[in-house]
């Protein structure tokens, strides 16, 4: 019962922080309800057996790329005028067409639930059957993914240096040409 | 009965968190002026030590301003997230045999998701208060954490893999019928000491804070409780930090027996806390770009390669 | 790579090692710090060892001072003593440097080893000519400047001081 009960809180709670996630005019304030969202869906995760998968949540979605996010906002300075371009994006003709595509996913959705018999299953996934699971049956999709990130982290790094060399022979040259 | 003695355990562990972490704020200044052959305060009380009671009540009595530039939101949020997520922290640490808030079966992974929520009451607080210092402080503190963060998972991961458990309580039996982890996993205990230090962002890691360049970091704009709240959560980072190397590196209750284990915790968890404070004494801080590169060209192959032996180790003595 | 962390480590050491040193700290109302006699502090005005004031507003330590904090008025008696009119230090603004007790010529202005000057009302930390004075001679005893000055005052005419020779008879021949 009492599983049914933060189930539903936590669901609730997420519903609420997203649907304020992307009506809010300020992007942080969206950022802090979207993370609220993530802790509630990590709860969610708990709640249906799986802590691994919560853990998860909280230290990789809210812990790092979150921050991540905060990072980039802070780095760009928005101030008022990213207010004013949110407030345009909000008006009813910007937003209705994919709300109306979102809707059918999610009656799609709720079809797809009351199918099938298995919703609150109770059984708890450990750390170690996450593991076995994807280090047994699922190693070539790890590698392929872990080879993916390793060619991203390269890219970014060469990107990341070239960008680097520009700006030293740009600081190095400014005071020659300043004369 | 039980429930009974849970709620208790639950109350003895928040009030007893909070009581040592504004004793620590007397603690450290002591200690520090040991070190630098001074006195430190040792006015109020016996041994000064009334200094923690007359610091909570100066803080409660400040007036608590929230500057009219500020955003509001974020800024009442931002001190309440390093606390809440640092007491967290607590429920997860096994103190003796039996007495725990809980025992969960990801407890690591719960410390590192906590410590890594903390994060966001520097990034918050930075970004709220319009203030550039403070800007720049959070801007130093998101990049120092999220990176020392990668390490300090990692660097736990080869006692992990060890124990074969996220479960504190486990690991702690572990070290019982083994060794304590300090000495199969020394490289480890060194990355997490320093990813420790730089996630509760102490000296020498103090960047988010630097008072010789940002006025005050993060908590310029920052008066009253709100700041005592940031002063409170760092105090608590210091002592759960603590704590969970005492428990996963140093045999948590383990010892002799002429001391109950819950004392041995507390001269462990003593120790190291005194440990930090060394640091901060002797130790000056770095430039922003040789932490940087410090974390990522030697910290993060180190732990790398200790992963890579212990799995190697595992795997042989198994076979 | 190396060598930074030995050094780091070793500086650990070091820091941990004055955990055994005593303090330096002198807890300073309930146990006084030793003062030594020529401690720059709170400036008096001496007296020469007859009693006199030994100022004769020449005004050097009002100019030399840095911060401007001395102001005095010369005057003269009907002996032909110079003395100040009026000598006044605003503490407040002293830095107690010294500079003033090195300027003067006649040992006049002297500073003390005394520091505790508190007030709640800073105009209390105006000093004045009678605040100022003191009946001894502080650190140079036996100094009278008349005494081995060439001016003449009373009771002292032109060549009786120290070490001074008779003045030269212009009108006279003899060698």
């Amino acid at each position: 019962m009492l599983e049914y009960g933060l189930f539903y809180i936590a669901a609730t709670v997420a519903l609420i922080s997203s649907l304020l996630a992307i009506t809010r005019y300020n992007v942080s304030h969206a950022l802090i309800y979207l993370i609220v969202s993530l802790l509630a869906s990590a709860v969610i995760f708990y709640v249906l057996g799986a802590p691994f998968a919560a853990a998860l949540e909280v230290l990789i979605y809210a812990g790092a790329i979150m921050v991540l996010f905060v990072f980039v906002i802070m780095m760009l300075n928005l101030g008022a005028t990213g207010d004013v371009q949110a407030h345009l994006l909000l008006r009813p003709r910007m937003w209705l067409f994919p709300a109306l595509l979102c809707l059918v996913l999610f009656a799609e959705i709720v079809y797809v639930l009351l199918s099938s018999e298995r919703l609150l299953s109770g059984m708890v996934v450990t750390p170690k059957t996450v593991g076995i699971a994807l280090f047994g049956p699922w190693v070539l999709a790890v590698e392929i993914a872990s080879m993916l990130l390793l060619a991203g982290l390269v890219g970014a790094y060469h990107l990341g240096r070239r960008y680097l060399k520009d700006s030293r022979e740009g600081a190095t040259s400014s005071p020659e040409a300043a004369p | 009965m039980v429930e009974l003695i849970s709620i208790l355990i639950i109350y003895g562990v928040l009030l007893g968190s909070l009581t040592g972490a504004a004793i620590l704020i007397w603690f450290e200044r002591r200690l520090l002026g040991i070190w630098q052959d001074r006195l430190g305060p040792n006015r109020v009380g016996p041994l000064g030590i009334g200094l923690a009671l007359a610091d909570v009540i100066k803080l409660f009595a400040k007036e608590d301003w929230i500057p009219p530039f500020a955003d509001r939101l974020m800024f009442v949020l931002a001190p309440m997230a390093v606390m809440i997520a640092m007491l967290m922290g607590f429920a997860i640490l096994p103190y003796a045999p039996g007495i725990h808030v809980a025992d969960l079966n990801i407890g690591l992974l719960f410390f590192l998701g906590m410590t890594s929520l903390a994060v966001y009451s520097v990034l918050l607080g930075g970004l709220s208060s319009n203030n550039k210092y403070a800007l720049l402080g959070g801007l130093r503190a998101a990049a120092q954490m999220v990176s020392y963060e990668v390490f300090m998972g990692l660097s736990l991961m080869g006692v992990v893999m060890l124990t074969g458990s996220f479960s504190l309580v486990e690991i702690v039996n572990y070290q019982q019928e083994h060794t304590w982890f300090i000495i199969p996993q020394f490289v480890g205990f060194v990355v997490f000491m320093i990813a420790g230090i730089a996630e509760s962002h102490r000296l020498p890691f103090d960047l988010p804070e630097a008072e010789h360049e940002l006025v005050a970091g993060f908590h310029t704009e920052y008066s009253g409780m709100k700041f005592g709240m940031f002063m409170v959560g760092e105090y608590l980072g210091v002592i759960l930090i603590s704590a969970i190397i005492a428990v996963i590196f140093f045999g948590g209750w383990l010892g002799p027996d002429f001391l109950p284990p819950i004392i041995w915790f507390a001269i462990k968890t003593f120790i190291f806390i005194c440990f930090f404070i060394l640091l901060r004494a002797a130790i000056p801080r770095p430039r922003y770009d040789q932490l940087m590169s410090f974390g990522w060209k030697y910290m993060l192959p180190l732990t790398l390669i200790n992963l890579l032996a212990t799995g190697a180790i595992v795997l042989w003595l198994q076979a | 790579m190396i060598n930074t962390i030995w050094s780091q480590l070793v500086t650990l050491y070091r820091v941990l090692l004055h955990t055994f040193t005593p303090a330096d700290t002198v807890q300073y109302p309930e146990e006084m710090p030793y003062l030594a006699p020529r401690y720059r502090g709170r400036i008096v005005l001496t007296r020469d060892p007859d009693g006199e004031e030994r100022c004769v507003a020449c005004n050097l330590c009002a100019v030399v001072c840095p911060v401007d904090c001395i102001a005095l008025q010369k005057t003269e008696d009907q002996d032909g003593r110079w003395y100040p009119e009026f000598f006044r230090i605003n503490f407040s603004r002293c830095i107690m440097c010294g500079m003033c007790e090195e300027a003067c010529p006649t040992y006049a202005i002297q500073l003390t080893p005394d520091f505790e000057m508190c007030e709640y009302d800073r105009q209390k930390m105006v000093y004045e000519k009678e605040h100022l004075l003191i009946s001894g001679q502080g650190k140079y005893p036996g100094y009278s400047f008349y005494g081995v000055a060439g001016k003449t005052i009373k009771g002292k005419a032109k060549g009786e001081a120290l070490n001074e020779e008779e003045p030269v008879d212009i009108r006279s021949l003899l060698p």
